[in-house]
């Protein structure tokens, strides 16, 4: 019986529950629904609790843990020859051994005779029943594989027993206690609480999630890789090893990548700041409400559209613009004709991520200006100052602290941002400060590392959690410093 | 006192002269200042403008296919010569049928057989996925055998450009994908009425391939909705439940004040990031197979929670505490005041939100790149598990194309992209227009 | 018996006043908020070296006739005013005349003390600064000295010129942004409730305040206070839901005035 469709069997065990346990609810109330303490149907939820809930957990918990079990098992079944290998040979082993194991169920009787007598092509035969196997099969491959189905049907079998046990006795023993007095309604309530704490807690559990994950992996690299190699290195130059081989013969410099990061971003800003802070004053200070209430859903539609459509904007249009344009310059002032600005370069990704920044620059500044309260706005403009001196030298300066604080974070956006610069900043991991030549990111090459066919033991591949550890690091701090200073910074005014 | 007095008599005589305060140079700074504003709204919607010109005057015609119509001839003697698909159907799947496009060709076109490069150039005319267009109507209704029926046939890519006028046929020929015999018989055809241009439907139901006029965002499109649903199904509630906890039971100490940090912090992670969560957490370490919707849901719901929760949290707090006082007053549980009361009245609120991270999650790229759903998907998937892509991705790998037709078709693509998303956010605004209410 | 002396001579000051020129003439101004109209034709006149009190019940439109006086309405969305209003001789709304101009000339008071958050030396220099009024940084501390000086804020604050003017108590912020007022040296200063934020012993500072700048001064004051208005002006203006019921000397005014809703309000009937 598969775990799904016992699943589905407790559920109902649980309906059945609910609807007798209601039932016993009203007979207890003896016709006076008022005496019961709580309605019916928590009495019918409580039970219903009782009959799924371990139920489940302790289905979800065998599914999980039954497997792996099974395969330590079939693993020690294994010859010791095999075993004293290592462990790649093993593994390969245990590959076989499973697919052996998904194979012999769909092996007629004769074949399956055939096999028993060690006369049956094992691989061919699987082979024509939609099983392939990397390699000939050996007797003792056969053996494991079958010790190895012979425990899951056991465990099958143990788990539904199990399950199916649990759900009924969980719905008997929570039966006996319904009683007019009977608080079913605090204890669902328990439950929900519970169940809204564990709700919130995946919160935590993705932070936790993320960096232990992206910690461990990247240890891993850092055992075949030296931390200071990762993180001084100048060179970046990972070497696709080939597959199987875990020597370590690239270079794994980080401080290209990081350049090429904090260049592009810095681009970005560059021009993001000025026009989103621009638009954002002059539509909280001066547009009037019709001007307002078009401009800024225009705005807002720069902040909706997916990255991957700014990254086809900067191939299709911005990149080849910059190019050519520069290839005319150059023709007006030396006559030569080529183009000094590249298609994918550090000046064309900077500014279509600027463009795709404008908008988060303008409604976060235009929330921090609001705030500045209009008194200030008025002291300033009674004393015969004009709008724009009351903007330089009252609002902005007030609002500078929530300024930085959203300017912060839409730093942090721009070092994370990927697929413009995927697709417009260029692979070269080189350091060097022409803006017209072609960067690479830290987020580019977590892509480029991790795209394609991966071997999870190669630092090639585990290069992409150091990389990425670096950037959640990079945009925590950014992000915490940031909203730590908004926050500040409202509760000023509030 | 009396000094008071005096310099008030002396003050009330002495007019006052007009002071000089520089009115017309801090008008002047007036003016540039408003102009820098005005100019910044203007460079953003001129770049809004460019984007959307852009995709637009490239993508329109991805939405129109030209067509070539041929009567097909179904010779016995090229798909079945032996006769032998009674005994053996699958004889139907491995049959000669460019040879019968080829034919229908030499025929309608009056080409010699004989001059290989003019069969070849007529050939190529026509895209190659007719192959499997004439077997599926073969397989489909044998009996079409040794009849003829004309059949609408895809223009091959290039031809399909030089139909739609994206060609510039003033470059010499050596260098044009479309050769002049190719034209010619493109006019030729087109006189006929057999070389037309038709509604795309390919467009929004096949899957990759590698040729343009054969790729679709079908199989994109429902890996896409997979993971929507996914995300609907488990980030909605998961996010609700958790911001009631948050904002109506939580006690008010440093650990919720963590988990607020946390949230907020999680709202801003790349999400390139979170694509190496999935990698580890769901492919590694819980051994979900890869490129699935699945995986592609789990992750996108991950990184939607925050904004959802954020939205919630709001709505929650904009639910006066008057309401909760009447619930709890008739006697009312917290709980029941909640579910009872607080969570319908915040209801727009969060379903704003709701809609907004998925349309955001919807458009989301990078960390799909990362769990593999990068892949050639031919086929619908039939499940969640079964290995698929998305949207955006498909318009990632499109981008990648260089031939003129996938640029259309990126740009098509991008408009049903960006149409959906048009349509949900449209739904927000909407929803809380018709629904917002002011304590 | 000194304080005799001294009411005798206020006396004959007040008199003296009563008498003095207007400095601003209010002619038919009536103020309109979209559609709602705020003002009904209001004919009032300010008369120079003179505070003049506005009071009436909350709501009645006096804080709006303030703020038309230095256009301060114009900052509002949709608020309108009809009529016209002349400082000296020049009509205020006329388009030749400059807000800025007349915001100089005509300074501002506001009822919760807005200090901007930059230090106590800043806030005052910021006016001077703005219009150009110092030739150097010598000039404005003299600016800023005399000003907190004529407001009486010299003495508490000459030790933290340059420490933030938020840290200061709420009676000292208010006398400071009386001060910022005075350092452009306006013509005359507009009040909209400067005391209502005020505890009792801050706002008789301000209140002396009040009468020693009316000798430099044209001050005119919104009050919710009509003991404030008696203590401190010498011409009592009285609204009600936008019309000016009253208007005349104060002394008159809260002894025997003309109109009987005066009276009434007067006796807190009302309000």
């Amino acid at each position: 019986m598969s775990a799904s469709f016992l699943f589905l069997l407790v559920l109902l065990i649980g309906f059945g529950a609910y609807l007798m346990a209601r039932a016993r609810a009203i007979a207890a109330s003896q016709g006076r629904s008022a005496s019961l303490h709580s309605l019916p149907g928590y009495h019918g939820a409580y039970v219903a609790i009782w009959t799924i809930l371990p139920a489940t957990l302790v289905l979800i918990v065998w599914s999980l843990v039954g497997p792996q079990m099974i395969d330590r098992e079939a693993r020690l079944s294994l010859p010791t020859e095999v075993l004293q290998q290592g462990a790649a040979p093993v593994e390969l082993a245990m590959g076989q051994v499973r697919a052996v194991a998904r194979g012999l169920p769909l092996l007629t009787d004769t074949e399956r005779a055939a096999l028993e007598a060690g006369t049956l092509d094992v691989r061919a035969t699987l082979a024509t029943k939609g099983v392939a196997l990397a390699g000939d099969t050996q007797p003792y491959m056969i053996k494991s594989a079958q010790k190895l189905n012979a425990l899951s049907g056991t465990s099958t079998i143990a788990m539904t027993a199990v399950v199916l046990a649990l759900s009924v006795a969980g719905a008997l023993w929570s039966l006996r206690s319904i009683s007019q007095r009977f608080r079913a309604r605090n204890r669902v309530e328990r439950v929900i609480l519970a169940a809204l704490v564990v709700a919130s807690s995946i919160a935590i559990l993705t932070t936790v999630g993320i960096v232990g994950s992206m910690l461990s992996e990247a240890l891993r690299f850092f055992q075949s890789v030296s931390p200071t190699s990762f993180f001084f290195g100048t060179v970046w130059d990972p070497r696709f090893a080939a597959a199987g081989s875990t020597g370590s013969s690239g270079q794994f410099g980080l401080l290209p990548l990081l350049a090429g990061t904090l260049y592009i971003a810095f681009v970005a800003m560059l021009f993001a700041v000025p026009v989103g802070l621009f638009a954002a004053i002059y539509m909280s200070e001066y547009a009037s409400r019709p001007v307002r209430s078009i401009a800024k859903p225009l705005l807002e539609i720069l902040a909706g559209i997916p990255t991957i459509v700014y990254g086809f904007f900067a191939l299709v249009t911005v990149g080849p613009f910059l190019r050519d344009i520069s290839a005319e310059l150059n023709g007006l002032v030396t006559g030569n004709y080529t183009n000094f600005i590249q298609a994918q370069s550090v000046l064309t990704a900077g500014i279509v991520m600027g463009i795709m920044l404008i908008p988060f620059v303008s409604s976060l500044s235009d929330d921090i200006i609001t705030q500045v309260p209009r008194s200030l706005r008025d002291g300033s403009l009674g004393l015969g100052a004009t709008r724009s001196e009351t903007i330089k030298r009252v609002v902005l300066p007030a609002a500078l602290p929530g300024i930085v604080g959203a300017l912060l974070l839409t730093a942090s956006r721009a070092v994370g941002e990927t697929m413009i610069v995927v697709l417009a900043a260029g692979v070269a991991a080189r350091m060097q400060l022409n803006p017209f030549e072609p960067m690479t990111t830290v987020t580019v090459k977590i892509v480029n590392q991790l795209t394609g066919d991966l071997e999870f033991t190669s630092p090639q591949t585990l290069v992409a959690f150091a990389l990425g550890i670096t950037l959640f690091t990079i945009t925590l701090c950014l992000n915490i410093y940031a909203l730590y200073i908004v926050r500040k910074y409202r509760e000023q005014y509030e | 006192m009396s000094d008071v007095t005096s310099s008030a008599f002396q003050a009330r005589g002495a007019a006052r002269p007009r002071r000089d305060i520089g009115i017309r140079k801090r008008y002047a700074a007036e003016r540039r200042f408003r102009a820098y504003g005005v100019t910044a709204i203007l460079v953003g919607v001129f770049f809004l403008a460019v984007l959307l010109w852009t995709v637009i005057s490239n993508g329109y015609t991805a939405f129109q296919q030209t067509v070539i119509t041929l009567p097909i001839t179904f010779a016995e003697s090229v798909i079945d010569p032996k006769n032998e698909r009674a005994q053996n159907p699958a004889k139907l799947m491995a049959a000669n049928y460019p040879l019968l496009v080829r034919d229908a060709l030499i025929k309608e076109l009056g080409i010699d057989p004989n001059d290989r490069t003019k069969v070849k150039l007529a050939t190529d005319m026509v895209s190659a996925s007719s192959r499997t267009q004439l077997r599926d109507i073969v397989v489909a209704n044998p009996s079409v055998i040794g009849t003829t029926m004309s059949v609408a046939l895809l223009a091959e890519g290039n031809i399909d450009s030089a139909n739609k006028g994206q060609i510039d046929l003033t470059a010499d020929e050596a260098n044009r994908k479309v050769k002049n015999q190719q034209l010619a018989w493109m006019d030729q055809l087109r006189q006929k009425g057999d070389l037309t241009k038709e509604f795309n439907t390919g467009l929004f139901t096949y899957g990759a391939s590698s040729r343009p006029e054969a790729a679709g965002i079908g199989v994109a499109a429902l890996g896409s909705f997979y993971m929507m649903l996914i995300v609907l199904v488990l980030a909605l509630p998961i996010g609700v439940a958790a911001s009631i906890y948050l904002e109506e039971f939580a006690p008010k100490n440093k650990f919720t004040d963590l988990i607020e940090v946390n949230i907020n912090n999680l709202a801003a992670v790349p999400s390139i990031v979170y694509g190496l969560l999935g990698l580890a957490i769901f492919i590694n370490f819980a051994g979900l197979p890869r490129s699935a919707s699945l995986v592609g849901g789990l992750v996108l719901t991950l990184m939607t929670l925050p904004t959802i929760i954020i939205a919630t949290r709001a709505a929650l707090k904009a639910v006066p505490p008057s309401i909760r006082s009447a619930a709890l007053g008739l006697g009312a549980s917290k709980m029941q005041t909640i579910f009872h009361h607080v969570l319908p009245l915040a209801m727009p609120g969060i379903l704003t939100g709701t809609i907004i991270g998925l349309a955001h999650a919807l458009g989301e790229t990078a960390p799909l790149l990362l769990i593999g759903m990068v892949a050639f998907v031919v086929d619908y998937p039939g499940s969640p598990l079964e290995p698929s892509t998305a949207l955006p991705v498909q318009i990632y790998m499109w981008a990648n194309e260089a031939e003129r037709a996938f640029v259309e078709r990126t740009s098509g693509a991008i408009m049903v992209l960006l149409a959906f998303l048009i349509v949900m956010n449209l739904g927000a605004i909407l929803l809380r227009r018709r629904f917002e209410r002011r304590w | 018996m000194n304080m005799m002396t001294e009411a005798a001579v206020e006396k004959a000051l007040d008199q003296k006043m009563t008498a003095a020129p207007y400095k601003m003439i209010g002619k038919d101004v009536s103020v309109y908020y979209g559609e709602k109209r705020a003002l009904f034709d209001v004919n009032l006149n300010i008369r120079e070296n003179t505070v003049t009190a506005l009071i009436g019940p909350s709501g009645c439109g006096k804080s709006t006739f303030l703020r038309t006086l230095n256009r301060m309405n114009d900052t509002i969305d949709h608020c309108r005013v009809t009529g016209k209003i002349t400082l000296d001789t020049d009509d205020i709304y006329d388009p030749q005349i400059d807000v800025v101009e007349l915001r100089a000339r005509v300074g501002m008071v506001f009822q919760k003390p807005n200090p901007f958050p930059k230090t106590i030396w800043e806030n005052v220099a910021y006016g001077p600064k703005i219009h150009g009024l110092a030739r150097s940084k010598a000039d404005l501390d003299v600016i800023v000295e005399q000003s907190l000086q004529k407001a009486g804020l010299f003495n508490e604050v000459k030790d933290r010129l340059h420490e933030a003017g938020t840290g200061l108590s709420g009676g000292q912020q208010q006398r400071l942004c009386i001060a910022r007022a005075i350092a452009v040296s306006p013509e005359v200063i507009l009040m909209d409730e400067p005391c209502s934020a005020l505890d009792p012993i801050a706002t008789a500072k301000v209140e002396e305040l009040i009468h020693e700048l009316r000798a430099n001064f044209t001050i005119v004051i919104v009050t919710h206070s009509m003991q404030q208005a008696a203590r401190v002006s010498q011409r009592t203006a009285m609204f009600h839901l936008g019309h000016l019921v009253e208007e005349n000397d104060t002394d008159k005014m809260f002894t025997n005035p003309d109109d009987q809703r005066t009276q009434d309000y007067i006796m807190g009937r009302f309000g």
